[in-house]
């Protein structure tokens, strides 16, 4: 694996398998009496949020503090600087204090790329979403979730996803979720269909590795697992569709749709859900919806991550030497 | 590669030999299939005994080859106690000294039996003794996972070079050493047959991580 996780699109295929491997032995830690490990004892690592989450910075921090990494929350709301000068600040401040691991999430798109690739700093960096461009753990955390629930928990070790055809349903345009899913899952073998309004569609679709389609109804059934993007609200006063309710008509996951999938196929949801928008508290309290199991994997994915990028030598060393031996 | 692993625990804190380019490639078999059985067995009895029967024993193998010598000592247990033997496996690698002079290792996996090991006689079993720094992290990592009654620790081979005050209680073959040469166990679950092989290092330490 790289020093950096910047992009789902940066992994190989046995990288990434080797992520939820780690990951699906992390999970077992959870179970015991004790859910700690000594790992990265003596590791700083600063969760710096220049951009709200709930989800993210808390599964990151559990993540953190079971591997015995001191932590250090860092919450930059409200920043008026320019952006490529105070996050240069920030960067050469946590440099100053010493952290061997920066955690970030960024209004803007390539900011998590500009920390890892300016020399300001010599931490690893780990994108925890930024703008609309990549939010690595998220996608390696459904994929684990699809591995989990449709290869199995043993069975898939060692196992990618080929073959299994995912659906992303909804806001494309906005969502660092799905670039980041399409990048993993296509990586690991799986037939991606992004289906969504064509006003929620981004230009240069085409080059994506997926299909496209405006019809959720005719995808439904060829789905292993269908994932709900949020709608988000707050960009909704542009024209993007009519209203809600025709969104919600043409493209909310509902029981009736629900029943359309495959047996086996599962509702995921990158959360947090608008019930009633994109998927009715019916689906969305129901036995194949797996947001809730997706949190708890986000912790696995995210333990895995660091340590296989913190685990080992200093990163910095490992990096210089594994580059003079190749 | 697991083995190499408890051949040089510690690479960089092992005295420096003089590596002189070595002819023999071949390793010798110290000891063979049947011997591994006879060892297993007289171990499995030893274990009896001084348990006093093996009412409260947990066997946990160090992964890889460790987990499968613990599945075969189990067998051998109820074959005596006629009980069914709880048998697990205990993954070391977070609980290691040397992560940080290594790229990160793959995880094994950690199976705890379903009763866990409070109150229990935990039996680590590992295939080679060597600096001890394997059978310290299992320790810690035991220590997270519950409270045994006591610990004791079982290996196929003692080869010497301890680290650190640590003894097995059961061993199959004390195997007087030098630093210069590697012990490798081969087992049948893994490696295709049952063998334990004394040889010559072939290359400067560290060199093949």
């Amino acid at each position: 694996m790289q020093r950096h996780l910047i992009s789902a699109a940066d992994l190989t295929r046995d990288d990434a398998v080797h992520v939820l491997d780690t990951a699906e032995e992390m999970a077992r830690v959870a179970d015991r009496p004790i859910k700690k490990l000594p790992t990265l004892r003596g590791r700083t690592i600063v969760n710096l949020f220049f951009e709200d989450s709930t989800r993210t910075r808390i599964s990151f921090e559990a993540a953190e503090k079971r591997l015995s990494a001191d932590v250090i929350n860092f919450t930059a709301k409200g920043s008026s600087v320019s952006k490529g000068e105070s996050l240069k600040d920030t960067a050469q401040t946590l440099e100053a204090m010493g952290v061997d691991a920066v955690v970030i999430r960024h209004g803007a798109s390539g900011a998590p790329y500009r920390l890892a690739t300016s020399g300001w700093i010599d931490a690893a960096v780990i994108n925890a979403g930024d703008g609309t461009h990549q939010h690595p753990t998220q996608a390696l955390l459904d994929a684990f979730t699809m591995r989990r629930r449709l290869v199995g928990r043993d069975a898939g070790l060692g196992q990618d996803l080929s073959g299994r055809r995912i659906t992303l349903v909804g806001d494309v345009l906005h969502s660092r979720v799905a670039r980041s899913n399409v990048d993993l899952l296509h990586t690991l073998g799986a037939q991606v269909t992004l289906v969504a309004p064509p006003t929620l569609v981004p230009v240069g679709v085409e080059t994506w590795p997926c299909e496209v389609s405006y019809d959720l109804d005719s995808t439904l059934p060829k789905s292993d697992a269908v994932m709900m993007l949020r709608v988000q609200r707050e960009r909704m006063n542009a024209a993007f569709f009519p209203t809600e309710r025709e969104y919600s008509r043409r493209y909310g996951l509902d029981g009736e749709r629900m029943a359309r999938m495959p047996e086996h196929a599962i509702v995921m949801h990158p959360g947090p859900m608008v019930r009633g928008m994109e998927i009715t508290a019916e689906v969305a309290d129901s036995d194949r919806c797996t947001v809730v199991e997706q949190v708890t994997n986000g912790v696995s994915i995210r333990m895995a991550v660091l340590y296989l990028l913190l685990g080992g030598n200093e990163p910095a060393v490992a990096h210089a030497r594994t580059t003079e031996e190749k | 590669m697991d083995t190499q692993d408890k051949q040089d625990p510690q690479d960089s804190q092992e005295p420096q030999e003089p590596q002189e380019p070595q002819g023999s490639q071949d390793a010798r078999p110290v000891l063979e299939g049947p011997d591994i059985a006879r060892v297993l067995t007289r171990i499995a009895h030893e274990i009896v005994e001084r348990a006093k029967g093996a009412d409260d024993v947990v066997l946990l193998g160090i992964p890889t080859r460790g987990v499968f010598l613990g599945r075969r000592l189990a067998a051998k247990l109820e074959q005596i106690t006629d009980r069914k033997i709880p048998v697990g496996s205990l993954d070391i690698t977070m609980y290691r000294d040397d992560l940080r002079m290594h790229p990160p290792r793959a995880l094994a996996r950690t199976e705890i039996p379903g009763d866990g090991i409070d109150g229990k006689l935990v039996v680590l079993v590992d295939d080679v003794l060597f600096s001890g720094r394997t059978i310290r992290a299992a320790l810690d990592a035991l220590n997270d996972i519950g409270r045994p009654r006591a610990v004791q620790l079982a290996v196929l081979v003692d080869r010497g070079h301890r680290e650190l005050p640590i003894r097995a209680d059961y061993v199959g073959k004390n195997l007087p050493t030098s630093l210069r040469e590697t012990v490798k166990v081969q087992l049948a679950e893994e490696d295709g047959r049952d063998t334990v092989l004394l040889g010559v290092r072939q290359t400067a330490p560290g060199a093949q991580h």
